[in-house]
Parts: C-alpha cells; structure tokens; sequence
C-alpha cells in the first residue's frame, strides 16, 4: 500500500483551495538504474469528491512529476465539508484519502 | 513534421480507437490511443478534439525557463464559460498528451500541476466548454530535461 497522500482545503470565501501531494514513483519506463529499465509505473486516474459528489477528475500521463502535486478549486464549499480523493495506477495500485474544508485564515 | 509509415499508423490506430470508443462519458476509459500517441495532433484526434480555435481567455502561468525539467510547475486557468476539461499537451515530450482535467458540480476550472519537460517546448492547452475547443500556448524552456539523465 503506498503512503497517504497530503490533503490540504482551505476557504477563500467560498471557494476551497485544494492542494494534495501524491506519494508515487512515476516512473517513465526510460529510466534506467544499474542497466536496467525501471518499468512504467506511474499514476492514470485521480478523482476528488466533495460530500460524496465528484468535483474533479484527471487521466494522467507518466510525464507528471513524481511524487505528483495537484491543485484545484471548488466553489460553494463551507467548512466542515469533506473532500475526498483517490488515485488509481496503471498497477491496479489505488488509495483513498480525505481531509476536512477548513476555514480560510 | 515528418510522416513515417509507423506514425501514419499510430495515427490511424489513433482515430479508428477514437471512432470505435466514442466515450459515452469523455474520461470514463482511459484514453490508450491518445496517451501512445507520438504527436500532439495525434492526441488530439484520438481525444475528439477537432477545429480548436485560438483564446485569449486561458491563461497559462508556466516559467519561462524551467531549471529543473523533471519538475516544471504549470498553471492552467480558463476563463471560457462553461468549461468542462482542460487537456494538457506538452508538444516536444516522446508522448505530448500530459493529461486532461474534468470539472463538475461548483469546481473552477483551474488547475495546478508539475510535469516532466524533456527538452524546450511549447505547452499547449485546449478546453472543451459547450460541445467546443479552444486553445493556446505557452514557450518554456528547458536547461536540464527531465526525461532520463
């Protein structure tokens, strides 16, 4: 199972800033290490969920960085609400993590 | 661009995929014929993007010169009306098509994301809003490529 990914929403008015931080190798499949190919690995789907709904969705390539970092806004959002999120990789590999709305400072 | 026989190809399997998979839901299958494929105008085929017009209403906040190749961060806002997906293309990448974002129910359509840059390339954007494609570009250059090394 991979690491937990970093959740972060923050309230700017009404809309909710959300940064998460993804724990994955992406590996390219042209990389090599000690002559050999590292195999593609790398993240093909992410989706985020606000109360349960869906909000947000990606397809991924391998040319995201590793350890990927994504942002995006939700409008009418309060705080309290859940945001949810999972990634799936081209391994079958997936994890859901979630995190709270939290008011803007 | 030169047209090989094995891109001509590709680009047939390209578009046939596209024709045979017309998604019922644009993101529901992952899109194999567009993320194999070597071009961007052959990524875009496979993805049903056709005629995308040029705007002036998405912005691209991209450096202009990129140190680190195998971490560029890139900004994408649209400020089209009813935007439903950006797609990303990053033109001189071995696979240009970096992905495609979906918004529904309140989300802006904005996103932040950090992508591997082989070599200095246009990164080029097209959002889908209303049965519509529109598109632009941005330079980047890089110093040190972030594929490989």
């Amino acid at each position: 199972m991979a690491d937990p990914m970093k959740i972060r929403a923050t309230l700017q008015g009404d809309v909710a800033d959300v940064r998460v931080l993804m724990a994955h190798p992406m590996e390219t499949g042209t990389r090599k290490q000690a002559g050999k190919v590292v195999p593609l690995h790398f993240i093909q789907n992410i989706s985020a969920t606000l109360n349960g709904k869906t909000v947000f969705s990606a397809d991924i390539s391998q040319a995201i960085s590793r350890n990927p970092v994504f942002a995006f806004k939700v409008k009418g959002a309060k705080a309290g609400d859940k945001i949810a999120i999972t990634w799936k990789d081209n391994t079958g590999d997936t994890r859901t993590d979630e995190t709270t709305v939290r008011g803007g400072s | 661009m030169i047209q090989t026989r094995r891109t001509i190809t590709l680009g047939l399997v390209a578009a046939l995929g596209a024709v045979l998979l017309k998604p019922v839901r644009a993101l529901a299958a992952w899109n194999d014929g567009a993320f194999k494929a070597r071009s961007t105008m052959d990524g875009m085929k496979a993805l049903g993007i056709s005629n995308p017009q040029d705007s002036s209403d998405i912005v691209i906040r991209a450096p202009e010169i990129a140190e680190n190749g195998a971490v560029v961060p890139i900004d994408v806002t649209s400020n089209i009306p009813g935007t439903t997906r950006i797609s990303v293309f990053i033109e001189k990448n071995p696979f240009p098509y970096t992905g495609s974002f979906e918004f529904a129910a309140g989300a802006v359509p904005f996103v932040h994301l950090r992508a591997k840059i082989g070599e200095s390339t246009p990164v080029r954007v097209v959002v889908a809003a209303g049965g519509k494609f529109y598109t632009t570009a941005k330079d980047v250059k890089v110093t040190i490529g972030g594929c490989g090394g």
